[in-house]
């Protein structure tokens, strides 16, 4: 090897070595002085991996949305906001990293909130964002203990956690079987991704079960789920009476085309929330028609809102998507969605702590406090699209109802009517007992209600 | 009875669409004697490459002209560029490469063809199809069907032609082979190309059973335990290692994942590689390596 | 002569070394720098997303290196043995409360090496890169069975375990500085005591198995001794870094997180570093943990929004698998013989 490039090797890897140190520190940023004039969001995107065509469409919903907000409406309050993304690859670490290297704020605006779109990475991240006063926000998704706020008072699974999703479903079987009581004797598979993910349904189908006296069977599919054809061919023999399919990825597609395959009747099977898009079941062709979904991000093109985003953003060229065909679909509405729930939540501090870029505990006390009711809904032009919330200390989730669509073919339509709710009497002193016990085991102290209240600021 | 049936039926069909994806392994493994955990990322480009085309409202004859041509171009490449300077290294180095080739190769293809999936629709359907009392899937016994002539075909190949000999000849001794004038770039590049080749009907094959997505990658797990039962050397070995791989798999799921609780086909089919391992090491039909000191 | 056969018959090269004076003068500059200014002027970031990763990952490519590099016993295990020294640390710290946190970190490497050893018995028969099959089939089996039997992980939801309380002599070590001064120092002990293995009878049994087992047993090694302690030792301090990973840097993991990409992690850091080079596995590390980082500072700096995340995710998983053949073509060694003829180019 030449001295020269010897010489270059060495300099190319001391550079490498010590070039983080040479980039802008991103050391929090909060002076006394001059607010700064933008709320800096960051956002945690994953465009590539095994889920990326499940997340593209999430952040064009969520980068449309926030753009309208900027040119149409000014911002919230007129505090105009700023965003940044970092790419996670659905990956804990690269999560995690993206995190620590975001959450000090950019340009003075500190960060109110943080979207970490990954079950394992809310996980890893809930005591870190808890010691740095930064909610997480989990639409959808997400640890079902949070609702309790007393334990988690940075932690916000709000709209739908996924034992309100099995509730919902098992709610919307009793609805086509004649009501409730109609339950029992039913046999209810539940296929699920064999993860943290899949198996967090398994306590409240089993509570759900013995309430209603339905059978409950549960069947577990490997990750990634390419090859199904064992566990339904178990379902053949089963012959259950409905499935809950618990997917992510390309489990749903492989799992719709199967079940086709095997003769199981595609109309009797509702996928869950991260099971119940365009995505998900187009890859299944022909065969997915009359397949159900039970979702909190209904689909479609004509909310208000969203037809107010296509003619701002979409038909401008600015809207962050590159498929267009995207645009209202499920995902794209989730994107929609959380981010309207993020806003109104700093709408809801601004309106206490004053209109400038906000901190993360001032954030909390929005979301804590957050109240969309169905006046606030049209007015914003999402009502039918967003559930009616009421968030407190207590409840974090503030909603825990779901939609029902079919697919025809083409597109979602529909079916179930309105909102279906889930058994929230039934589940909350479950989920704060799993809270307390987590608190037993962390030796936190959880907050009473009048000592939050004097406490924030 | 007919429900062991149907477990058994189904898991040889899937076992037949492991064992496509295995003989690819098996041609790169008898030219360039390395596990190639590339595979799987040239299964997805292959399926990418085709299902891009077709969308774009190329016919499907030239799609799939398009896409063997690149497909070979891409495994002529692979050889040239990763697996001759690697010549004598160790075979974990050789496999190393090969992955951090899986990376570059997914990597590319995304990059080019973006990470959204796509349906994958061969013209097939896949209803049920009732042979006596139990129920198989048409498409399965269509795709049982391409493997087959493909295995056939590459028997003829490899036992009846010039090459096929010669290649056997360059994986006993290369020295020899090179000094009786084998020209073993040639032969390289025609390995690879039908490597190639195998990859483009394994992703088309797989693509339409499950959509066309970064997930595709994944089946090159399922490979090893085929190879390694089959025999590393040997396509029919590929074969009859996929359907005792598929078979197992598929019956250890129904009667022992739920007396375990839970899905056991993560690891079965290695469980079951490693029992062989311990028994005849070289696999069902592969060559014995002869130790020398 | 055909280069094949001269690249055959070449002598094995070892990384070359300075002097003793200089290897130690470096050292204790390297210490110095670890131990005290790094504390003096890190931040949260550098320690959470950079520093505290770095030295776990040093650590399981370590004890992948005494398995694979130093005893010649291919393994991609490594994801199931931390996985073992993670969930075993927990149970320690939950069940055994008033054992001190080293020790529950000890005793969860030690149980990690217990299992590395059963998964090592097949190596007995199995040689060179078959033996990828039992190890392959330990880590999917592992990685299920954490997922499946709730005792491991107290019956939660989820299977996902987070340390109860890092606490040692009445410290509090869960903050970014202190869960660096646990990782630090853990490392540190170990790669001492790596060390001392890696000079010892053992570490010349296990080279001379992993150079010619046949020979070597004719000569008298007791091979199949070096082998299982290969895999043990490995294995055990493999452990400990999943331990450290799982509490040290995530706080939180599920049986998912130690799956086959941590173990090709593993390796990766130990090839690219050097096989057999203790400091190869801090190399490596180093470069495998810094390049996407600095990957993506770099993308945004030159390339600023010209590019998505994904295309960018996707450019640097190409320039990742690119580097990696080069350095197996160029390098065969690994960084650390690069480094060491950097500084001795005559040789």
């Amino acid at each position: 090897m030449s001295r020269l490039s010897r010489v270059l090797g060495a300099a190319a890897l001391a550079a490498s070595l010590t070039a983080p140190f040479s980039l802008p520190s991103t050391a929090f940023a909060q002076e006394a002085g001059a607010p700064a004039a933008k709320q800096y969001i960051p956002l945690a995107t994953y465009r590539v991996g095994a889920y990326a065509s499940s997340g593209t469409p999430v952040w064009g919903g969520t980068i449309d949305y926030l753009r309208y907000l900027n040119e149409v409406e000014g911002g919230i309050n007129g505090v105009k906001l700023t965003w940044e993304e970092c790419e996670t690859e659905w990956a804990v670490e690269k999560g995690v990293e993206c995190y620590e290297r975001l959450k000090g704020g950019r340009d003075g605006s500190p960060v109110p909130l943080f979207l970490p779109h990954g079950d394992p990475i809310t996980k890893a991240l809930t005591e870190k964002s808890a010691a740095d006063k930064i909610p997480l926000l989990t639409t959808g998704y997400g640890r079902t203990e949070a609702i309790d706020g007393r334990v988690f008072p940075y932690s916000f699974t709000v709209l739908f956690s996924f034992w309100s999703e099995a509730s919902s479903a098992i709610n919307y079987i009793a609805e086509q079987v004649g009501g409730k009581d109609k339950l029992k004797g039913l046999k209810i598979a539940t296929v699920y991704h064999d993860s943290p993910y899949g198996k967090e349904t398994q306590v409240p189908l089993d509570l759900l079960a013995k309430t209603y006296g339905f059978e409950n069977i549960q069947i577990a599919v490997p990750h990634p789920g390419n090859d199904q054809s064992a566990q339904w061919a178990r379902i053949r023999q089963i012959k259950p009476d409905w499935v809950f399919l618990r997917g992510w990825g390309v489990m749903t597609a492989v799992a719709i085309k199967t079940a086709a395959k095997t003769g199981f009747p595609v109309d009797h099977i509702i996928g869950g929330i991260w099971s119940g898009s365009e995505e998900d079941v187009r890859p299944a062709g022909s065969v997915g028609k009359g397949y159900l979904a039970i979702t909190p991000f209904p689909a479609g093109a004509e909310f208000g809102i969203l037809k107010k985003i296509k003619a701002a953003i979409v038909d401008q060229g600015k809207s962050d998507l590159k498929d267009l065909k995207s645009f209202g679909s499920v995902y794209y509405n989730s994107g929609v969605i959380e981010t309207i729930i993020a806003v109104e939540a700093i709408r809801t501090a601004q309106a206490r702590f004053g209109k400038r870029p906000l901190t993360g505990e001032e954030t909390q006390w929005g979301l804590e406090h957050l109240v969309l009711d169905e006046a606030r809904l049209k007015e914003l032009g999402a009502d039918g699209l967003v559930q009616p919330l009421r968030l407190s200390i207590k409840d974090h989730e503030g909603g825990g109802a779901g939609k029902v669509l079919q697919w025809d073919g083409g597109k979602w339509n529909i079916v179930s009517n309105g909102w279906v709710k889930s058994d929230r009497e039934l589940l909350l002193p479950v989920i704060y007992e799993r809270a307390a016990a987590y608190a037993r085991e962390k030796g936190i102290t959880p907050r009473s209600e009048d000592t939050a209240e004097a406490s924030a600021k | 009875m007919s429900f062991f049936l149907e477990t058994l039926a189904g898991g040889l069909l899937a076992g037949v669409m492991y064992a496509l994806v295995a003989i690819g392994f098996v041609l790169i493994y008898k030219a360039s004697g390395v596990f190639n955990f590339a595979q799987g990322a040239m299964v997805l480009c292959a399926a990418l490459t085709f299902v891009t085309l077709t969308e774009r409202d190329v016919p499907f004859w030239l799609a799939g002209l398009i896409t063997l041509a690149i497909m070979v171009t891409l495994a002529v490449a692979v050889e040239r560029v990763v697996l001759r300077p690697l010549v004598n290294r160790s075979q974990i180095t050789l496999f190393m490469a090969t992955l951090g080739l899986s990376y570059i190769i997914e990597g590319g293809s995304q990059f080019v063809m973006g990470a959204s999936v796509h349906e994958l629709d061969l013209g097939i359907s896949d209803l049920p199809v009732a042979i006596g009392p139990i129920q198989l899937s048409s498409f399965d016994l269509v795709a049982a069907a391409s493997a087959g002539a493909l295995v056939i075909a590459l028997w003829l190949f490899f036992e009846r032609t010039r090459i096929g000999v010669s290649l056997r000849a360059v994986a006993d001794d290369p020295q020899a082979a090179l000094s009786i004038g084998i020209r073993l770039p040639v032969l390289w590049a025609a390995v690879w190309a039908v490597a190639g080749f195998v990859a483009l009907v394994a992703g088309l094959l797989w693509g339409a059973r499950q959509g066309v997505q970064f997930s595709l990658t994944f089946v090159v797990l399922k490979a090893l335990p085929v190879l390694i039962i089959g025999g590393f050397t040997s396509i029919t070995g590929a074969v009859v290692g996929g359907l005792i791989v598929g078979a197992a798999d598929a019956l250890a799921e129904i009667y022992l994942g739920p007396l375990l609780g839970g899905s056991v086909s993560t690891w079965f089919a290695y469980g079951l590689a490693v029992a062989f391992l311990l028994v005849r090491p070289a696999g069902l039909f592969g060559e014995r390596a002869i130790e020398r000191v | 002569m055909p280069p094949a056969l001269a690249a055959a018959l070449a002598p094995v090269r070892r990384p070359v070394l300075p002097a003793l004076p200089v290897r130690a003068a470096g050292l204790a500059l390297l210490l110095a720098v670890a131990f005290v200014a790094i504390p003096l002027t890190a931040t949260d970031y550098w320690y959470n997303a950079i520093l505290i990763p770095f030295l776990i990952m040093a650590l399981a490519g370590l004890g992948l290196n005494l398995t694979m590099g130093y005893a010649g016993q291919a393994s991609l295990g490594t994801g199931a043995f931390m996985a073992v020294g993670a969930y075993a640390t927990y149970n320690l710290l939950l069940r055994l409360p008033e054992l001190p946190l080293p020790v529950s970190l000890a005793g969860g490497g030690l149980i990690a090496g217990a299992v590395g050893l059963v998964v090592g018995l097949p190596s007995l028969r199995i040689k060179g890169f078959y033996l990828i099959a039992p190890t392959l089939a330990a880590q999917f089996l592992i990685e299920w069975v954490f997922n499946q039997v709730g005792w491991f992980s107290n019956y939660a939801s989820s299977s996902a375990i987070s340390a109860p309380r890092l606490v040692f002599l009445g410290y509090d070590l869960s903050s970014p500085a202190g869960r660096y001064a646990l990782t630090l120092t853990s490392v540190s002990v170990v790669t001492v005591l790596a060390w001392r293995l890696v000079g010892s009878q053992t570490g010349r049994n296990w080279r001379a198995v992993r150079d010619g087992e046949t020979a070597a047993a004719v000569i008298g090694v007791p091979v199949a001794r070096a082998k299982l302690s290969a895999f043990f030792v490995g294995a055990a301090v493999s452990g400990v870094a999943g331990a450290l990973w799982a509490f040290a840097y995530l706080g939180t993991v599920d049986a998912r997180s130690f799956d086959l990409d941590r173990s090709f992690q593993a390796m990766f850091i130990i090839i690219i570093g050097g096989l057999s080079s203790l400091s190869g596995s801090f190399i490596g590390a180093a470069f495998i943990v810094l390049t996407p980082i600095l990957l993506t500072h770099l993308s945004n700096a030159l390339l600023g929004g010209s590019l998505d995340g994904g295309q960018i995710s996707n450019l640097q998983r190409i320039l990742f698998g690119a580097l990696i053949i080069g350095f197996l073509i160029k390098e065969p060694n690994g960084l650390a013989a690069l480094l060491g003829r950097l500084r001795h180019p005559a040789r």
